[in-house]
């Protein structure tokens, strides 16, 4: 397979999900990512620990080693991952449930509703009901044009 | 994963700005790819083209001379092929009304354009970084909003 072959066909994968990873490395860093949006997404995951001690324990590395690489390869920490993560959660939440922005916060264990607010406004930089309004609108119009 | 880059188009008719970005983008960790146009016309041939490579993100600016930013947005919303593209829209305006309406007509990115170098290379460090994860994790691309 030539360079850009391979980039061609790791862009089709990454439609439906997959990457391939080259490294042994790269196979931790996926599956570093894999037990976090586990954790997030699958509410039957109960996580009674805090994230890195339950990282740690799940993959048998150090959470010191787990971070530096998860650095190295992403360009981002997994901190920032899990909150990436769980605004992506509340996001889907908010557009296709009833459930408002206190059940969300409770439903992703925040300490207040106050919290996921702040946190989802200082990640994407507007309001989480700014948001639901933008995106509501936008698939009224997507109606209207499909009518 | 190392050697992968994030393709980048910027539009803008200002040579300033434009200088300012290509150099921003050059000092960041993420290895990018940048291509600029000097006017919304000028992009669209480009996009239109069978050759065209659709970048991962787009940076379009509101005033541009021949093409608006947002005459632009709204035909490559109505694209198939470009429809996938991340748009960053920046201007120097920051009116709510202004923000919520290219946000409704499909970007996914609002810059308030920065006043020095320093923030401007913050600012692209956060969008590409934020725009690599959505790249590289598949997340769904139509709830991606970001304003900085």
């Amino acid at each position: 397979m030539t360079p850009e072959e391979s980039i061609a066909l790791n862009d089709s994968l990454n439609d439906y999900g997959i990457e391939i990873v080259e490294s042994q490395k790269g196979i931790l860093v996926q599956k570093i990512k894999d037990v976090i949006i586990d954790m997030v997404f699958n509410e039957e995951t109960n996580v009674n620990v805090k994230s890195s001690v339950y990282l740690s324990e799940k993959l048998g590395h150090s959470y010191g080693y787990l971070s530096n690489l998860f650095s190295e390869i992403t360009y981002s920490s997994i901190e920032n991952f899990i909150i990436i993560q769980k605004i992506e959660y509340s996001k889907q939440l908010l557009l296709n449930t009833d459930l408002n922005l206190t059940e969300i916060a409770f439903r992703l264990n925040y300490s207040s509703v106050a919290h996921l607010s702040t946190q989802f406004k200082n990640t994407t930089g507007i309001t989480p009901s700014a948001f639901q309004r933008i995106i509501f609108k936008r698939r009224k119009i997507a109606q209207q044009k499909t009518n | 994963m190392h050697t992968d880059y994030i393709h980048i188009i910027l539009a803008d008719d200002d040579e300033d700005d434009i200088l300012f970005f290509t150099d921003a983008f050059d000092e960041l960790k993420i290895n990018t790819k940048v291509n600029t146009f000097k006017d919304g016309e000028e992009l669209m041939n480009y996009l239109n083209t069978d050759k065209a490579v659709m970048p991962e993100v787009l940076f379009l600016d509101l005033n541009m001379p021949k093409k608006t930013g947002l005459e632009c947005l709204s035909e490559i919303k109505a694209n198939d092929k470009m429809s996938g593209i991340a748009i960053a829209i920046y201007s120097t305006s920051a009116s709510e009304e202004d923000i919520e309406k290219t946000f409704v007509l499909g970007a996914n990115i609002y810059i308030k354009k920065p006043a020095d170098f320093k923030n401007l290379k913050k600012v692209l460090s956060e969008v590409v970084s934020i725009n690599w994860q959505y790249h590289t994790n598949s997340l769904n691309k139509d709830n991606f909003l970001l304003r900085v």
